[in-house]
């Protein structure tokens, strides 16, 4: 399965992880509390500069990570335009703008191991209250194997509907891909006891 | 333990795969994407803990920035995004919609899904997604609320199908739906 981070080489790339994530945290906090309008203008033009420094291709991808808050972006245009407070609004949208674009370039500029190690890292103070951190790498191997086999599965379903029925398969298809993740799990479960368990491999 | 801890797994990849499949269309011509109907699922077939841990799963991978979510969408930007809310509130729902189940042991398992995927998917989903639209867009609560309302008969429709899936799994693989169990 593919992941989100981008196969341009950025120089980003190559910065730790778990700085990345606490940067962005505070740069969001500090937008959001501030709520200045100066601010995140500012932010904006920094973040334009970072996503266009390593290339026209990577601005591009950058930007094409900003698409998904235009029905939002709409909606505050609308809103405030009705209400005529062109200010607040434009506020709001590069408040927002900034915040996902810093989030957005951590996602693009960290490869999913390095993310990975980083929270692991963090969470394993938790050991002492009983959680194990070591074990979300299996399950993460095993939502990364079983989404597209599902996913699959699904596909199945909704061709032996279609081969049997006029109409497009609906609802219906849900309950046997349900029933497909129970029996998968399963036989799953039985092939981990047989290799010694779950904390069997463990490092 | 080895059963518990993978049926977390699969049913995270559940809901990844339900954001795969393309767009349900009802009987009304209602289009309906299916994965928040995974998260009450989740809750509602293995039960408020292990459903809670599964859509956790589901959410911390998606945080990572594997593309799990409806469209291929993933990453932090999401959480800072004005649907943010609901996202963070997908573990609770599904830990409300297994605490009803499990807790109505007495009524018909169909009933008792229904509720709690409504209680879990609607009541406690969309407290902090409106929440998470209301600070992100600096709108007030009650605003914000407005704009949640075009997704409550989709949302509706889903709990009872919950419900109703929950009672096939339960007649299919009664070992199984770990909420009753």
């Amino acid at each position: 399965m593919l992941s989100l981070t981008s196969e341009t080489p950025t120089p980003y790339h190559h910065w730790p992880a778990g700085p990345k994530l606490l940067a962005v945290c505070i740069v969001t906090a500090v937008l959001f509390s501030a709520g200045s309008i100066l601010l995140s203008t500012v932010a904006c033009l920094l973040l334009l500069g970072l996503y266009a420094l390593p290339g026209i291709a990577f601005l591009r991808e950058g930007l094409r990570g900003l698409r998904v808050l235009w029905p939002f972006l709409l909606l505050i245009a609308v809103w405030h335009g009705i209400t005529g407070t062109p200010r607040a609004g434009a506020a709001v949208a590069l408040q927002l703008l900034a915040a996902v674009g810093f989030a957005n370039l951590v996602t693009m500029t960290s490869r999913l191991d390095d993310l990975t190690d980083a929270v692991t890292r963090a969470a394993s103070p938790l050991r002492r209250l009983g959680l194990k951190p070591h074990r979300f790498g299996l399950a993460l191997a095993l939502v990364v194997r079983f989404t597209p086999l599902l996913g699959m599965r699904g596909s199945q379903l909704a061709e032996a509907w279609r081969a049997r029925a006029p109409r497009r398969a609906g609802w219906q298809m849900l309950a046997p891909l349900a029933l497909a993740a129970i029996d998968d799990a399963d036989h799953v479960a039985e092939a981990l006891r047989a290799r010694g368990g779950i904390d069997g491999s463990k490092e | 333990m080895e059963r518990s801890f993978v049926s977390i797994a699969l049913f995270a990849a559940l809901i990844a795969a339900l954001g795969l499949i393309p767009k349900i269309t009802l009987a009304t011509g209602v289009p309906i994407t299916a994965q928040s109907l995974g998260v009450m699922l989740c809750g509602t077939v293995l039960g408020a803990r292990r459903g809670a841990l599964a859509v956790l799963l589901f959410v911390a991978l998606v945080a990572l920035g594997l593309p799990l979510l409806a469209g291929g969408r993933g990453g932090l930007g999401l959480f800072v995004s004005p649907t943010a809310g609901f996202l963070i509130g997908f573990p609770i729902a599904a830990f409300v919609a297994g605490w009803v189940t499990e807790k109505m042991r007495n009524i018909p398992v169909f009933w008792a899904a229904s509720l709690g995927a409504a209680l879990g998917g609607i009541v406690a989903l969309y407290l902090p997604g409106i929440a998470g639209m209301a600070l992100t867009l600096d709108k007030s609560f009650g605003e914000a609320a407005f704009l949640a309302t075009p997704f409550l008969p989709g949302d509706a429709i889903k709990a009872v199908l919950a419900g109703s899936i929950t009672a096939t799994l339960m007649r299919a693989r009664p070992e199984s739906v770990l909420s009753r169990a």
